[in-house]
């Protein structure tokens, strides 16, 4: 019996014309560790993410999630499969209400997507489900808010109540805490570790913030220039002289690691 | 938010009960004027569902407007005479009409949709310019009887223009209705996040082709049954019903009342035809003016007069929003 | 042969006239991501604008080259007044916006000049038949159909060899690119909607001795230029030329040899393009 495999990258590479984003990328991710993708800007993890989630098609390679191939498929089929992601900048429904936000994946989770007859109004469990998920972030209160009238990152913490809604097997974090001041840093870190460790889904999240990635992260890929540089629990990359040498440089220490 | 349904149905209620005694204070030129303003307002309501609710503006929409009058009046002919036969051809032809267009269309968004549509809607309108052993040609079929409605097994005669406003105040109120249940329901939900942000939808997991073509499909067939209806109406289905420029009517009566509320492009028909008749009572040149209101509405009202005025009642019964 | 002949530069002529408004058409969209409706009306005015030198003075010439500049004027005050406001908002409110330019254009028209067509002559130096294979041919279109290469070669230049050229082509393809090499854009959207103005005029001005000139003029041109910056793909000159060409031949021999179909061959092709090339023959991948 092997070791149980989430997601698995094999080889991938992709190129835009001739830039080189990824070249042969390949790892591996357990159910239930929460690992995290650092690299310099530029070194191609958003690539990678788009790779994965299905956005783009990668050049070669093929990519598994628990088992199947998935390396074709579009995004949605992807979601339905409970791989989901957030984007870097935040990708919600600004002119809908807090509530309509998470009910949107909700109704496409429970297969209502076409039932176009009922008024929603009156779902009430939908509703219900969607408070819930909304508790669990910690946005209570707010349901009849227009989003586009939330603080900054409250919105962020909306993306991630629109990625609970569909009960993702694995979700891919595209640094979660950009943009926000220290004490909303806080606040998100606690919740991905939280959600992490109490529920079955597994967190995956790139961040350029090196104390946010050593705090969460039980293992850390680092990507450069667009190949996979090393991986390893946080002390190994800690240690790591390619790492610290190559392009981190004095970053770790300065952050105080 | 849970009481908007019941919200609705008062005002609704009203607004029917209004329409149906309309008749007896209205002269039978008014009561043929609000014919047709019920007429089109089908049509627009049609055209707002996939602009205001799913973000997606089609230049095309008399295309299936026109399809539903050919359909309808070629079922007359060469069918059976029955004005509930001619209406069904009407719905379901230019439905599936909807899903063979719609299949190009939805793939692209914004401006890419806005053109396509435009060519395909110009593509049907050439196909019933030139196809005249079918169509007519330029002339347009008008080589047929209005057959009784029949109603329960009652033969209504359509000639008189009351009986014929209540059939069009019925077809427009059903039509209606069904619109506004889809809007509100899950799949409108869908479609609201679908004009927000389309990318999150399908990284929610829905296919958003299949969504839009969905709305793409409804639209298409209301906008064939207001087709069916104005053919009646004006006892002649032609080309021009098919053009861009119905098509740009059907655009600017929604811009009129306003894309985000729901009974906006309704009301934008009824000030279509209101401001049609008082400009055209001085002078020929109406476009122009319809084209300075655009420019103007664009610029300074963008919610157009019924989501601004709604706007500002708002605003005065809740105050400021903080 | 002969009939060839005459389809061909039929064609040729035709595709001239829309390659000059549609080059316009789509460096605006390629820039400034608006599209222009109103784009047919400024190639009416042009025509409608050399008409009126050619009544006032009697010289085409002036009216070619005095009508366009007017016209470019104009819409350098439509884009600062009224498109501008709009940038921020929802791309349909700037193609609403130049809907409702395209109504009052076509309608103002009407009411300055009237319903009616209007014959403009060539000039003198234009005018009458030449024998060409056995086969009578008006002067004029020939002279559109040397023009055309000519006129191409002259953007192609312009666009090739200029550093406003050269950004232009840049920004249209990449609009980015632009602010990245330090382009002020919003003189830049006012330059490129003007350019693109007088390009359009310039093709009405050319277009009036060669069709009768009214006002139902722009509504043709537009549709037809719409597809062609599509099946071209949008933001692309080469493109633009392309799709022109084979709109403009498509017009002459269907006419002649598949003349119950011929008006619904641009959408059939339109169709076609989509379904093989959904960003257009010189686009990029979807």
């Amino acid at each position: 019996m092997t070791e149980q495999i989430l997601l698995e990258v094999q080889e991938v590479s992709r190129s835009f014309g001739k830039f080189q984003a990824l070249s042969n990328v390949s790892l591996k991710i357990q159910p239930g560790q929460l690992c995290a993708l650092i690299g310099p800007n530029g070194a191609g993890k958003t690539t990678f993410y788009n790779v994965v989630s299905g956005r783009y098609r990668p050049t070669s390679g093929r990519v598994f999630f628990e088992g199947r191939d998935i390396t074709r498929a579009p995004a949605h089929r992807l979601v339905g499969m409970g791989l989901l992601r957030s984007f870097q900048i935040t990708n919600i429904f600004p002119a809908l209400t807090v509530l309509e936000n998470v009910l949107v994946p909700l109704v496409v989770h429970h297969g209502s997507s076409f039932s176009c007859l009922g008024a929603i109004e009156k779902r009430r469990n939908l509703a219900e489900e969607a408070e819930q998920i909304l508790s669990r972030v910690g946005l209570t209160g707010q349901s009849h808010r227009v989003v586009s009238t939330l603080a900054y990152g409250d919105k962020r913490l909306i993306e991630i109540a629109i990625v609970l809604a569909r009960r993702p097997r694995l979700v891919l974090l595209d640094e979660p805490t950009a943009g926000m001041n220290p004490e909303e840093t806080d606040r998100m870190i606690r919740l991905i570790k939280d959600l992490s460790e109490r529920s079955d889904t597994t967190f995956f999240i790139t961040e350029h913030d090196m104390k946010v990635v050593f705090s969460v992260a039980e293992k850390i890929f680092v990507l450069n220039q667009g190949g996979l540089l090393a991986e390893g629990s946080p002390e190994e990359i800690r240690a790591n002289p390619h790492v610290k040498r190559a392009y981190l440089g004095g970053s770790l220490d300065a952050a105080g690691l | 938010m849970n009481s908007l349904l019941r919200g609705h149905v008062l005002p609704a209620s009203l607004i029917l009960l209004a329409l149906m005694a309309a008749p007896l204070f209205l002269s039978m030129y008014g009561v043929i004027v609000l014919t047709e303003i019920l007429t089109m307002s089908l049509f627009a309501l049609s055209f707002n569902l996939l602009f205001g609710y799913t973000g997606l503006l089609s230049f095309g929409q008399a295309g299936f407007f026109g399809a539903g009058s050919y359909f309808a009046v070629l079922t007359l002919i060469h069918g059976p005479d029955s004005l509930w036969a001619a209406m069904a051809a009407a719905f379901i032809g230019s439905a599936v009409l909807a899903v063979v267009i719609g299949w190009f269309c939805v793939r692209l968004d914004e401006i890419y949709f806005a053109i396509l549509t435009l060519g395909f809607g110009m593509m049907l309108f050439t196909i019933a310019h030139n196809w005249r052993s079918v169509t007519g040609g330029s002339d347009g079929l008008g080589n047929f009887t209005l057959p009784e409605l029949n109603l329960f097994g009652w033969g209504v005669n359509l000639f008189n223009p009351i009986n014929f406003y209540f059939l069009v105040l019925l077809i427009t109120a059903l039509g209606a209705l069904l619109l506004f249940r889809v809007v509100n329901s899950p799949f409108g939900l869908l479609l609201r996040g679908t004009r927000e942000n389309s990318l999150r939808v399908s990284f929610v997991g829905a296919n958003v082709r299949a969504v839009r073509l969905f709305a793409f499909i409804l639209a298409g067939a209301l906008a064939g049954l207001a087709g069916a209806l104005f053919a009646f109406f004006n006892r002649i289905a032609s080309p021009e019903m098919l053009h861009w420029s119905f098509s740009g009517k059907a655009v600017l009566m929604t811009i009129l009342g306003g894309s985000g509320v729901y009974l906006g492009p309704a009301v934008g028909a009824a000030i279509f035809f209101v401001l049609e008749h008082v400009i055209t009572a001085y002078t020929t040149n109406w476009m122009i003016f319809l084209g300075g209101i655009l420019v103007v509405l664009v610029l300074a009202f963008p919610k157009g007069v019924l989501g601004s005025l709604l706007g500002l009642l708002t605003r005065r019964w809740k105050g400021p929003k903080p | 042969m002969e009939g060839f002949l005459a389809n061909l530069l039929n064609g040729l002529s035709w595709g001239m006239l829309l390659f000059l408004i549609s080059i316009g058409l789509t460096t605006i969209f390629g820039v400034m991501g608006v599209l222009n409706f109103a784009h047919g009306s400024l190639f009416m005015l042009g025509a409608y604008l050399c008409m009126q030198f050619v009544r006032w003075v009697g010289s085409f010439w002036i009216g070619l080259l005095l009508g366009p500049p007017i016209v470019a004027v104009l819409s350098i005050l439509l884009e600062r007044f009224l498109l501008r406001p709009l940038y921020s908002r929802d791309v349909s409110f700037q193609l609403l916006l130049t809907f409702g330019v395209m109504l009052f254009l076509d309608d103002g028209v009407r009411l300055i000049w009237g319903a009616a067509y209007h014959v403009v002559n060539p000039p003198q130096i234009l005018a009458g038949v030449i024998q060409l294979f056995s086969q009578s041919y008006p002067v004029y279109r020939l002279f559109l159909v040397i023009l055309g290469p000519l006129v191409g070669i002259a953007l192609w230049a312009f666009f090739s060899f200029t550093r406003w050229g050269k950004i232009l082509r840049a920004a249209a393809m990449d609009r980015q690119m632009a602010e990245i090499v330090g382009v002020r854009v919003p003189m830049m959207y006012t330059a490129v909607f003007g350019f693109g103005a007088w390009l359009a005029a310039l093709g009405g001005a050319l277009a009036a001795p060669h069709q009768s000139v009214g006002p139902a003029m722009g509504e043709r041109i537009i549709i037809e230029s719409f597809i062609v910056v599509v099946i071209g793909g949008m933001g692309s000159f080469p493109g633009a030329f392309a799709g022109a060409l084979i709109l403009g031949m498509l017009n002459s021999f269907g006419t002649t040899f598949l003349p119950d179909v011929q008006m619904a061959l641009p959408y059939i092709l339109l169709a076609v393009i989509l379904l093989t090339r959904p960003r257009g023959l010189f686009g990029g991948e979807a």
